[in-house]
């Protein structure tokens, strides 16, 4: 006969190992679940059409978050509209020209530089290079958030532009185009899903940013149109929320917001898997 | 000569992408200078020993004193704390996902842990302090809850996401064989996954560990909301404190003079922890590499 027993200890150190996965998952679950459900359960009873389409008027003791809601669209327009050309800009130059090593270590080393500095020291930076020129406005805040985001868009950029073919590129070359038409017409179109993941990740990153805009973009709570919304101070939905929660006291415009911000992260992260998801098959077939 | 204006175009192309690549190198410079030339005058005047080992800030007192050793020490047990409950939590979460759950399952909590580093970390501050603050104030008996040891709590949870997911990739490249070979002699799964694999993945465990620290110690919002905000000496968890983050975030809006110059200066003391961390980083991703 086979002794298939195992010793004890080796029973004790299978069973302890076993325990502490089953908990730490069981945690996770819990965790996100409380999270998720607390929010909205909390937030979302003081989410009304009326909140969501209006502006703050003391006459009325009326708070809304349109003023809010439009502040974060138009940062998160300027800012893609201004980071997408620099940092797929890059990630060509990195892929297609450079060929000398030590300067593309550099250049990635400076990237992973980027994006490890915290938020809060952006906005310090952000407001002496912005902000004590043009005054604390959304596009000072965008402008910030423009170096913030540069290296999300590289990196997804690069990662994209390593999967179009090399014999793509050959054949344009062979049929005598230059290398600029190359990129133009292969490089660049084989490249949309991850400029596409790239702003997604970026959406989701600049909505639920609040440190490096406290400084740069400013606390107003005005209805604005585009322009002139760049051009004045504005809190984007997360800077309200900071501002009704630990200034204001307002607790139930907190979660509220909170909730309008989760179902946001929610929304975000369904995006990026189905693009990523999309793409993957797409690129199998 | 269509071909010389041909190569001139493409060489003032080449040019322009040029410049874009150098663009990340220039904001790390061009950060790197400006928090250097605001945070360096305060020292001068403060005196860098003062400064750093200073255990006194009072920034608005008529005869002001600028110490940021209670921050320092704050910011460094935080971050201990937020580590040393939040690494094991995440560590066996990933071994879990990444060697034994079942692919559903699998997808499942990936989901999720992406969706908990989508969270704004804002939302963390409030749940912090209407669910946690008010719970620790109860448990403890304390006057008020806003403490070191809420901040650890929330940090803790908020490295959670970047440890699982760097944890699981490293997990996820072991080579097959060697999981093979530990289970053809006679090692039971699991004790081929946390003796061999572990340690297989070990640097890339560590890198998670290394970014787990530099998320905490960077952290402003989450932490400002729970903190208690006095700057206080942390010789309990449950005193009220101020991070390094949060002294700058809840001070600079209102300060002026030398005040404004020392809180960049404890930006810069801070960058310079970053910047140590960036390093550490790089040696484990070469080692990465090598292995």
């Amino acid at each position: 006969m086979l002794n298939n027993q195992l010793s004890a200890k080796r029973t004790h150190y299978l069973v302890l190992m076993k325990a502490l996965m089953a908990l730490s998952v069981i945690f996770m679950i819990m965790l996100v679940l409380f999270l998720v459900g607390y929010v909205l359960i909390k937030g979302i009873p003081f989410v009304t059409p009326e909140f969501l389409s209006s502006g703050v008027s003391y006459l009325n003791e009326r708070i809304g978050i349109l003023p809010n809601i439009l502040n974060t669209v138009y940062i998160i327009l300027a800012t893609l509209m201004m980071v997408l050309p620099l940092g797929v800009g890059a990630a060509v130059y990195l892929n297609e020209y450079a060929s000398n090593k030590k300067l593309v270590n550099s250049i990635e080393y400076a990237a992973d530089i980027l994006a490890g500095i915290p938020s809060i020291i952006y906005g310090l930076v952000g407001m002496l290079l912005f902000s004590n020129h043009m005054g604390a406005c959304l596009l000072a805040g965008a402008l910030t958030l423009v170096i913030m985001n540069l290296p999300v868009i590289l990196r997804t950029t690069q990662e994209s532009l390593k999967t179009v073919p090399q014999s793509y590129r050959d054949g344009a070359y062979a049929l005598g185009a230059g290398k600029w038409r190359v990129i133009r017409t292969v490089v660049l179109p084989g490249c949309v899903d991850g400029v596409i993941t790239g702003c997604i990740l970026a959406t989701g990153r600049i909505m639920g940013e609040s440190a490096a805009l406290l400084f740069t973009a400013g606390f107003a709570h005005a209805l604005n149109g585009f322009l002139q919304g760049l051009q004045s101070a504005g809190a984007t939905l997360t800077v309200a929320l900071y501002l009704y929660a630990k200034v204001e006291g307002e607790f139930d415009v907190a979660f509220a917001i909170a909730a309008v911000l989760m179902l946001l992260t929610v929304l975000v992260n369904f995006c990026a898997a189905f693009v990523g998801k999309y793409y993957k098959r797409r690129n199998s077939l | 000569m269509i071909k010389g204006k041909k190569d001139f175009s493409e060489r003032i192309i080449h040019g322009g992408f040029l410049l874009l690549g150098l663009l990340t190198v220039s904001c790390v410079l061009t950060i790197t200078v400006y928090l250097i030339i605001s945070g360096i005058p305060a020292i001068k005047e403060i005196g860098l020993v003062n400064f750093l080992f200073g255990t006194e800030w009072s920034s608005t007192a008529a005869n002001a004193k600028f110490g940021i050793l209670p921050f320092l020490l704050t910011s460094i047990y935080g971050t201990a704390g937020a580590i040393i409950l939040g690494v094991p939590i995440g560590f066996f979460a990933a071994v879990y996902l990444s060697k034994l759950a079942p692919p559903k399952v699998r997808a499942v909590m990936e989901n999720a842990v992406s969706l908990l580093a989508g969270i704004p970390s804002v939302i963390y501050g409030l749940v912090g302090m209407i669910v946690l603050v008010p719970k620790i104030r109860e448990l403890f008996k304390l006057p008020d809850g806003a403490s070191l040891l809420a901040a650890i709590f929330v940090l803790s949870i908020m490295i959670l996401p970047s440890i699982i997911k760097i944890s699981m990739t490293a997990l996820d490249a072991v080579p097959k064989e060697y999981e093979d070979a530990s289970l053809a002699l006679g090692a039971t799964p699991i004790e081929t996954y946390f003796r061999v694999s572990v340690v297989a993945a070990r640097s890339g465990i560590a890198t998670a560990v290394v970014l787990g620290v530099g998320r905490a110690i960077g952290e402003a919002m989450a932490v400002m909301m729970v903190c208690g905000s006095a700057p206080n000496m942390p010789d309990s968890l449950f005193q009220s404190v101020h991070f390094l983050t949060t002294i700058v975030g809840s001070e600079m809006a209102y300060s002026s003079g030398l005040q404004r110059q020392a809180l960049f200066s404890i930006a810069l003391v801070l960058f310079m922890f970053i910047m140590l961390i960036n390093a550490v980083l790089k040696f484990f991703l070469q080692e990465n590499k090598e292995v």
